[in-house]
């Protein structure tokens, strides 16, 4: 191991992997930032130009710090604008942008910097410890254990939502869900759900659905109340405030400790990815949280906004355990690294450590020089970022329609994806009116297609849907999930139980 | 009755339209040979629109009268919806419907050129001598950027140039 991390450090520090991990980083975070270019469309732009390079090891080290950079700028302009560029920056934008709002941007985006670079930096340190004797915990879990794993999941998220809004969020997690069938169905090519509307045969875009969900109602929120964009255009004090206290620091310490270990583990397991490990993290860090700091959360809490940050960067550094040694892809993102890897006709698995451990070690090595690139490239330029607010609400908002439009747009290349966008835009406006979460959908939709393929899988080794309690692990999975839907109800109710107790005894 | 109670009642409608689909029109069109299958298209559906259901009929009795006021919180108030400025968001939706429509025909430059003026008009801006430059300069610059180092093709201009 040692002789590995050896050639790994000869490698990654060779002047031009260097330049290929500080590019990587630069390209990764200027697109990731726009909303609506996710790691996954960057990447899949960098491809080519990674082929050309040749060289295995350089090219995968640009495509992770492609990757990296992505996701540290999907969370810059979740903090900016509410406009989660990446589904892993998602949570970012709960307390990120309330703080944003609040004239504290500069904080938030420093919070969100040293988050990525500790979740990222011990993220590499237990893949190089954990990365052999990790996935054999993967290869462990069968369909039958993925479906049961997704639905703990997308009870967590139901769950996390807060007292009187689980039944909400379960709804508009199911509705998540019924979205992603639009389309052809697991193992089959029929369509389903598409009104005979040709474009609706590939399903709708997750970039499409995000947009709606999110930059949209920002924008026409903007639009109806213009006092809301003034409440955080306190100008000069956002920037000036870019340090954290002492206090502050030893407030999130604790979360980024947990989160780096809680999210890289999310990351191993397929399936899982930075998405979930930034939801899951957030909804622990609240659930932990007491007294006035839980009440805190969505409302600008350092706590809420470093535990997804944290979370989804190590997450990222986790979905790279299955890759490297087993070869199956842990996210979409990694699966384009896959394609990539193949067509530089490196074959990752269990012999990629044997038979090319330059490239094993190199990508790890540059996965802590990423880091350090990160962590000096974003900290000087957020005064020039957080500028972004200050351009005037009349130029501000057409870009933002703009950008979500052009978002869309740029990945299906079809005008009906405009139409999509605009119409459900326009329902998730009118529903967070009426107070319901939209997140809990955007993540229904993107475990729809997983929760059923794995379902479609399971059904038929067993013949049914016998493996619900035959499987002793994927039984104990579900009643979980049901134990975590039902748990806020039946703890509320206690309390309401108790409340007219004393009432009426007193 | 309030919007919530109001979204959660279309909710268990689409769900019922969603569950009548799956139960009867696609178990309807599937042929002699998927009917021995394990798995088909419609099983996930099936228990989807059953939860739907549930679910939102669990929303629908939860937000009873003295349900919280809706959405105070985030800034808007939907019972004085007319306070605020409807007219100036219903023009940006149908500009951004416009835009879809007109964005293969009349091209990327000319569009968004048009779409960034007229968008930032209708928000109040009337200082046209900076806004004009600045929307053709970002509509030119983006096209630029996308089409060529992305690579992603776009036709910057209308049909018949």
């Amino acid at each position: 191991m040692i002789d590995g991390i050896l050639t790994g450090l000869a490698t990654a520090f060779g002047i031009g992997n260097l330049l290929m991990v500080v590019a990587g980083c630069l390209i990764g975070t200027f697109i990731g930032m726009l909303p609506g270019l996710g790691p996954m469309s960057i990447i899949a732009i960098m491809i080519p130009v990674a082929i050309q390079i040749g060289d295995p090891a350089a090219a995968l080290i640009l495509l992770a710090g492609v990757y990296y950079g992505a996701i540290f700028g999907g969370s810059t302009s979740s903090i900016l604008i509410n406009a989660p560029g990446v589904a892993g920056t998602v949570a970012t934008a709960f307390d990120g942008y309330p703080l944003a709002r609040r004239g504290q941007a500069g904080k938030a985006l420093t919070v969100a910097a040293i988050a990525s670079f500790s979740g990222g930096t011990i993220g590499a340190i237990l893949l190089m410890g954990f990365a052999p004797g990790l996935a054999t915990v993967a290869l462990l879990f069968h369909s039958a254990e993925y479906f049961a794993l997704m639905v703990v999941g997308l009870a967590a998220i139901a769950a996390f939502a807060g007292s009187g809004q689980v039944a909400k969020a379960l709804m508009m997690t199911v509705l998540g869900v019924m979205l992603a069938t639009v389309g052809e169905s697991a193992l089959f090519n029929a369509p389903r759900y598409t009104f005979g509307i040709r474009d609706l045969q590939s399903g709708i875009s997750f970039i499409t659905l995000a947009m709606a969900l999110f930059a949209l109602p920002e924008a026409l929120y903007l639009v109806l109340n213009p006092k809301r964009a003034q409440q955080g255009g306190k100008g000069e004090g956002r920037i000036a405030n870019l340090r954290i206290t002492r206090g502050e620091a030893r407030e999130i310490a604790p979360v980024i400790g947990r989160q780096s270990l809680q999210g890289f583990f999310v990351g191993v397991m397929p399936g899982a990815g930075a998405t979930i490990a930034s939801f899951l993290g957030y909804a622990v860090e609240r659930n932990i949280a007491k007294g006035e700091d839980r009440a805190r959360f969505g409302k600008g809490s350092l706590k809420g906004l470093a535990a997804p940050e944290t979370a989804n960067n190590a997450a990222c550094t986790g979905s790279f355990v299955p890759l490297l040694t087993l070869g199956i892809p842990g996210s979409g993102t990694t699966a384009i690294l896959l394609g990539a890897l193949i067509a530089l006709n490196v074959a990752p698995g269990p012999r990629l450590m044997v038979d090319n451990p330059s490239v094993f070690w190199a990508v790890i090595i540059s996965m802590y020089l990423g880091n350090v690139v990160l962590l000096i490239l974003n900290l000087p330029l957020i005064p020039y970022i957080a500028k972004l607010l200050e351009v005037p609400r009349n130029y501000l908002i057409p870009f933002i329609l703009f950008f979500t439009m052009m978002g869309s747009y740029i990945g299906q290349n079809n005008a009906t994806e405009l139409l999509l966008l605009t119409g459900m835009g326009v329902v998730a406006t009118v529903m967070r009116m009426a107070g319901f979460p939209l997140a809990p959908m955007l993540i229904g939709f993107i475990l729809g297609p997983l929760l059923e393929d794995n379902f479609a899988r399971a059904m038929n080794l067993t013949d049914g849907v016998r493996f619900m309690w035959e499987r002793p692990m994927t039984a104990v999975l579900l009643v979980f999930a049901v134990v975590l839907v039902f748990l806020p109800t039946i703890r509320g109710g206690l309390a309401r139980l108790g409340r007219r107790g004393a009432a009426g005894g007193g | 009755m309030t919007l919530e109670r109001a979204i959660a009642g279309i909710f268990v409608v689409v769900c019922l339209v969603y569950g009548y689909t799956a139960f009867v029109v696609m178990e309807a069109g599937l042929l002699p040979f998927e009917r021995n299958m394990t798995f088909l298209p419609n099983v996930l559906p099936k228990w989807l629109s059953v939860i739907g259901v549930a679910v939102g009929a669990a929303v629908l009795v939860q937000s009873g009268p003295g349900a919280d006021a809706e959405g105070e919180s985030d800034g808007i108030d939907v019972r004085r919806l007319r306070q605020y400025k409807l007219g100036q968001a219903v023009l940006l939706l149908v500009l951004m419907v416009a835009y879809a429509l007109l964005l293969r025909p009349v091209g990327f430059v000319t569009t968004t050129t048009l779409f960034l003026v007229l968008a930032s008009a209708a928000l109040g801006e009337r200082r046209f001598a900076v806004l004009v430059p600045v929307s053709v300069l970002a509509a030119f610059l983006i096209w630029y950027l996308v089409q060529q180092v992305l690579g992603i093709f776009l036709r910057p201009w209308p049909w018949f140039v």
